[in-house]
């Protein structure tokens, strides 16, 4: 089962590898992992996708605590969240039906962000399982290079994430 | 403001934090702070490795309850206190490492002798810091004897660059409290936590603690008594609470697990309800976690709430301080009578045990676990007593009984052949006035054998027991018991330890039979310096009882029946 963790941590030298040491230490596989900036100074925000259960979502976020640069864990696991995954594909055009990509585009609400003389390069935006189908909708039709950022997520309604009672 | 470098400054900081005494080896990208040293009161430990720095360090802070100050240099210097850092580690024991680094413009080049001390120690320090910048380096001192014994306590290391130590500023000691972010080291006891484990205490009929090491952290030594004398509860000990509760207590059990006595396995095992106090369910004290303490409740109170429902699942949590946490149960809990519980388990004393020293077969061989009991009646169970890791350290838990805190002191969690020499000499500079034995194996002690040199040149009085059955006996247990007698690479040749102690100009003996025990042991404690006894034992005795790893904690390799019993089975146990 995946989980997403998002962890607000101190943007420090050295945090990332903590981060990834400690589900390295403990013996986690992460899925994904991407780090930003958040609307607060000095702090960085994570989200982090692992496969476990509850059990074990519910130990790395102790673990995570234990972190000093850590202030902020929240599992999206079992609340309400939006989540959005980002890809860049770019797929050759030479030799097939260039209508065939279009009606993909058109579809699946892609965007075309780049031409070349061979290649298309399209935008993906939306929920992971959303940008699952549409890359294998362009497998088919020769995918040479992708790039996908990995899961950004936020719980839905009023309640906030917030370092500020750590500052 | 005076002008300070960063080499002083190092010096200020540990002078502020209470610092007298300092254990290192000094090495180039150190060089600085060590310069540095001479114009400040501090007592400066010359050990002769780095791994032997970061023991006695850590048995400093054992013994005395503070924190230990290693010191290195960059490259070798600093990967030499990897193991000492990871035994403080799993330990918990409250250690601030200091090493020397490249100059900051030569990090990341390979630069004679770099190497990525804080990169290697992530995973086995509480924290450790980078310093490239003069300025920094107070508040990273600062925080570093803060977090090391704070909460739960470990090591954290503090790597400064050598610019920094040689660059100046204009300083001045902040005595402010440090205060950091992501930090927060107090958790208050919700009523809604303690409610039910108070719930659960008031139903229990079959309770047992667990105690562990939390409980001399954390200080509550008077509480823990006070509540289960209340409760009236039994106490099974872990390796590393032994001496949190006095041995000669009414309700102390003695220590639990694989080598623990047979009546606290089977009273764990038939308990309703475990209290499990400042102590992690280590594999070693559970057995099979599948089939432990299957009827009993659980109550779980550790500051580190990582360690909740990590090893076992427990009904009862409470993320917080041990003593507040006891201290808030005796206001609100109810006298108890377990008398038929306690009945109980002091019926199976009797079957389960007739402790195993007075079954020892009359071989005219000298036996580890007579010497040790015998060390423990002569010096009347007073002393710090620091052991090493295998057979010698079990049977000195079995058989040394501890009256008060930080008086056993050994490597728990990590188990680190090698650290009973380096950590009783630092617990003897933590404590003058105690009397010291370190209790050690033939091959552990020749790991780190180079400390004798530095107890010699320190002129520190120790009195060290080596335990000689020219094996790596507990490996050896192991072959024996798991491998089919196949001893591969456990048969051990040692050099004669009494010339290795007057190769020193200290004094060493050789004891071979019971009948001398005695008159070497009162020798020893006389003698005004160090003093090495070389123990010849039974070369293939074996520690009882023994819970297989990852057995049931009931099903126990228990002694053979000897065939004549050793005329010493009078023993008082």
């Amino acid at each position: 089962m995946h989980h997403t963790l998002i962890a607000l941590v101190e943007d420090k030298p050295g945090v990332l590898n903590r981060i990834s040491s400690l589900f390295r230490r403990r013996n986690f596989n992460i899925e994904s992992l991407t780090v930003g900036r958040t609307a607060e100074r000095g702090v960085s925000r994570m989200t982090i996708v692992i496969d476990s259960d509850q059990a074990s979502a519910e130990r790395v976020t102790a673990y995570l605590y234990k972190l000093v640069n850590v202030l902020q864990v929240e599992d999206l696991g079992n609340v309400p969240a939006v989540a959005r995954d980002l890809a860049l594909v770019k797929v050759t055009v030479a030799g097939h039906d260039r209508a065939a990509l279009l009606r993909v585009v058109d579809e699946t609400r892609a965007h075309i962000v780049d031409t070349g003389e061979q290649t298309m390069t399209l935008e993906i935006t939306g929920e992971p399982p959303h940008v699952d189908a549409v890359i294998a909708r362009l497998e088919p039709l020769g995918i040479i290079e992708m790039v996908r950022t990995g899961r950004v997520a936020m719980r839905r309604g009023d309640t906030a994430l917030s370092a500020a009672k750590y500052s | 403001m005076p002008k300070r470098t960063g080499a002083q400054i190092i010096w200020e900081c540990l002078v502020h934090e209470g610092v007298q005494t300092v254990f290192g080896y000094p090495g180039g990208a150190i060089l600085p702070a060590y310069d540095a040293m001479l114009d400040y009161p501090v007592r400066h430990v010359l050990v002769r490795h780095e791994q032997g720095a970061t023991h006695m360090a850590d048995g400093y802070a054992r013994a005395g309850g503070g924190v230990g100050v290693a010191i290195a240099t960059s490259g070798p210097g600093a990967t030499n206190m990897v193991t000492g850092i990871a035994t403080a580690m799993m330990d918990s024991s409250p250690i601030v490492c200091i090493t020397g680094q490249v100059p900051s413009k030569l990090i990341g080049y390979d630069a004679f002798q770099e190497t990525d001390i804080t990169g290697i120690t992530v995973p086995i320090t509480k924290h450790n810091y980078l310093i490239t910048r003069v300025e920094d380096i107070m508040p990273a001192i600062k925080e570093a004897f803060f977090l090391a014994k704070s909460g739960r306590p470990g090591p954290v290391l503090v790597d400064i660059t050598k610019d920094a130590q040689a660059a100046s500023i204009d300083w001045q000691w902040d005595p402010s409290p440090v205060k950091m972010r992501g930090y927060r080291p107090e958790r208050p006891v919700t009523p809604r936590d303690l409610d039910k484990a108070m719930a659960l205490i008031r139903e229990s009929k079959r309770p047992v603690i667990l105690a562990g090491q939390g409980v001399i952290q954390s200080g509550a030594m008077r509480e823990l008594i006070e509540f289960a004398e209340r409760i009236d509860s039994p106490i099974a000990m872990t390796l590393l609470g032994l001496g949190g509760v006095p041995a000669s207590h009414r309700l102390n059990l003695g220590m639990m697990g694989m080598h623990g006595e047979a009546w606290v396995n089977h009273a764990i095992q038939e308990a309703d309800l475990l209290m499990a106090f400042g102590m992690r369910f280590d594999d070693r004290v559970t057995g099979n976690t599948k089939t432990y303490a299957p009827t009993a409740k659980k109550i779980h109170v550790d500051i580190d709430a990582s360690e909740i429902n990590k090893n076992i699942v427990v009904d009862a949590p409470i993320e917080a301080d041990l003593r507040e946490t006891l201290k808030d149960l005796l206001e609100v809990i109810d006298r108890a009578d377990h008398a038929p519980w306690i009945a109980y388990i002091d019926s199976m004393k009797g079957h389960a045990a007739v402790r195993d020293i007075q079954k020892l077969p009359d071989s005219g061989h000298l036996y580890a676990a007579h010497v040790i009991n015998d060390i423990w009646r002569i010096t009347e169970g007073k002393a710090v007593v620091v052991t090493d890791v295998g057979q010698h350290q079990m049977w000195e838990a079995q058989y040394y009984h501890h009256e008060t805190p930080r008086s056993l002191i050994t490597s728990g969690g990590l188990g680190t052949m090698g650290f009973a020499l380096p950590a009783a000499i630092g617990a003897k500079m933590a404590r003058p006035d105690a009397e010291v034995w370190a209790i050690v194996g033939d091959g552990g002690f020749q790991m780190t054998q180079a400390e004798l040199t530095t107890a010699a040149q320190e002129g520190v009085k120790i009195n060290i027991a080596i335990i000689n059955n020219g094996y790596l006996g507990m490996v050896r247990q192991w072959q024996e018991f798991f491998y089919e007698r196949r001893y591969a690479a456990t048969p051990l040749r040692s050099p004669d330890f009494v010339k290795i102690a007057e190769a020193h100009g200290l004094e060493g003996f050789r004891v071979d039979t019971r009948g001398e025990v005695l008159d070497v042991v009162q020798r020893a404690r006389r003698a005004d310096g160090t003093v090495l006894i070389d123990f010849r034992v039974e070369q293939e005795d074996s520690v009882y009882p023994m819970v297989p790893a990852g057995a049931d904690l009931d099903a126990m390799i228990r002694r053979p029946e000897p065939s004549v019993l050793a005329e010493t089975g009078a023993d008082q146990i």
